[in-house]
């Protein structure tokens, strides 16, 4: 088995196969989670018609998906309408390329890989912009301006809260990250007591999860999408897959986002209590954020666009620069 | 803004963003309320009306109604339709039909209220459904013997 699997081919295969699936089974069953968690906090049931529990709705849905037709209306930009879907797609399950599972278990290893999944971010954005644009429809280029002003916005504190965890580990690299964050929960970033960075790592937690909600275009921040003013925002004209594929996209986007705040600052594959670490300790936190996210969703309301870029531009980002300075001072003098 | 405005809304806001966290929070673990229509039997409000339906007379089953009229002339939309005969007994007058028209009656209870025989009162049926207008032309009394036979299964076991 290690053999075959020494040979470079067969493992970007399989490893390419997994995170496919991988991806893709999580678009499907989080859109299940997520109306069950919406039913729940509402006291409803959710879908519970289709198998035991709801649970193959998503297939039914993806099949009534699949099943409609692609509607290309007049007057769009016919070649970048049918490419913005399919590229939505691509960012999330790249990252996912780079994301270390666990100590064994990570397709790739790069040096600056954290940067790569910021770089990859902001092209999933480009392609929010790109469907909206060749939509030609006012509401899709609303939508898309503003989840570009958003993506701007929320990107510059969360680099800097990445900063300051480069400061401390001294690496971009996220399974050194990880690595460096192995024992129990006082290793963990956010609880680092190593060097006093308790002080400083939970307002970084904090500044890095609300940047990551609306860096995933979630509500309270899902303004593109705002329903009561723009229709469906970017993704109004789609219809049939093209739809579906953008929503996969956004649920892609959540796992990346709930990875990579579990590698960086909630110790990756580690166990709280120091014992037997491996990818299942990964999931369960990947999950509890992700249960954390659908919860926020379903308590706020959507905020305005003004409000959303004051929080970052007034509130975020002179936080995070403060925090960059302190956590600066710790490490250089502590 | 002023820089003690400005701490304030981070902490007044933060304060309310959490206590929301709890609230549905807690909703979350509370039990569900949905009713599951068409498995489950809701359970209806004592003041429930559905159409009207006749009173049978407890020992005999045969219905209350001594053919006053006044429920049809109470009736504004006029959906009653009664009609009885001189009672064999030679003593006033017993029904011989009774039709409702339930497309057009609007569940305002004149009718209920207007009789002083206890012989009308609101069935408990809640989910009459049909493609056609005609399923809605109730005869009442037809209705009244398949309450006493439903009763009779009832008192049976």
């Amino acid at each position: 088995m290690n053999d075959i699997m020494a040979n470079p081919l067969v493992r970007a295969l399989v490893y390419m196969i997994g995170l496919i699936a991988f991806a893709g089974l999580n678009a499907a069953y989080l859109v299940w989670c997520e109306r069950k968690g919406a039913a729940r906090i509402q006291r409803r049931t959710g879908p519970c018609e289709v198998g035991w529990a709801g649970l193959l709705q998503p297939l039914a849905d993806g099949l009534k998906l699949m099943t409609k037709q692609l509607l290309v209306p007049d007057g769009v930009d016919a070649a970048l309408f049918r490419l913005a879907p399919i590229l939505a797609m691509l960012p999330g399950m790249v990252s996912l390329a780079v994301v270390p599972f666990s100590d064994t278990l990570q397709a790739r290893e790069m040096e600056l890989s954290a940067l790569l999944i910021f770089a990859f971010a902001s092209i999933g954005m480009l392609c929010v912009l790109l469907g909206g644009w060749a939509s030609g429809n006012k509401f899709a280029i609303i939508s898309s301006a503003r989840a570009v002003s958003q993506n701007l916005a929320y990107e510059i504190p969360m680099l800097l809260t990445l900063i300051t965890i480069a400061f401390i580990s001294g690496s971009l690299n996220l399974r050194d990250i990880a690595l460096e964050q192995q024992g129990n929960v006082f290793h963990w970033n956010l609880f680092r007591l190593e060097g006093w960075h308790i002080i400083t790592m939970w307002i970084s937690f904090i500044i890095f999860f609300i940047c990551s909600i609306a860096e995933t275009n979630r509500a309270p921040f899902d303004l593109a999408e705002a329903e009561s003013e723009l229709v469906a925002g970017y993704m109004t004209e789609y219809s049939s897959m093209g739809y579906g594929l953008f929503m996969m996209a956004e649920y892609i986007n959540i796992v990346v986002g709930a990875c990579l705040t579990t590698v960086l600052f909630l110790g990756g594959w580690g166990c709280p209590f120091g014992l037997a670490p491996g990818w299942w300790w990964f999931a369960l936190k990947i999950y509890l954020l992700i249960f954390t996210i659908i919860w926020v969703r379903w308590t706020y309301p959507r905020t305005q666009i003004y409000r959303l870029l004051n929080l970052s531009w007034k509130v975020m980002i002179p936080f995070s620069l403060v925090n960059l300075l302190i956590t600066a001072g710790l490490v250089k003098f502590l | 803004m002023t820089m003690s405005g400005y701490w304030r809304d981070i902490f007044v806001g933060a304060k309310s963003l959490i206590t929301g966290l709890c609230i549905t929070g807690r909703e979350f673990f509370r039990p569900v309320v949905t009713e599951l229509y068409p498995y489950e039997v809701p359970t209806l409000p004592a003041r429930f009306r559905g159409h009207i339906e006749l009173i049978g007379n407890d020992e005999t089953g045969e219905p209350n109604c001594v053919v006053c009229g006044m429920c049809q002339r109470a009736c504004p939309s006029g959906c009653i339709a009664l009609s009885g005969e001189k009672a064999p007994s030679g003593k006033g007058r017993v029904l011989t039909s009774y039709m409702l028209d339930f497309t057009t009656c609007s569940l305002c209870g004149s009718c209920v209220e207007s009789c002083n025989f206890n012989a009308l009162r609101f069935s408990r049926e809640y989910n009459r459904v049909a493609f056609d207008r005609s399923a809605f032309q109730l005869d009442l009394m037809a209705r009244l013997k398949e309450q006493n036979l439903k009763e009779q299964n009832q008192c049976k076991p």
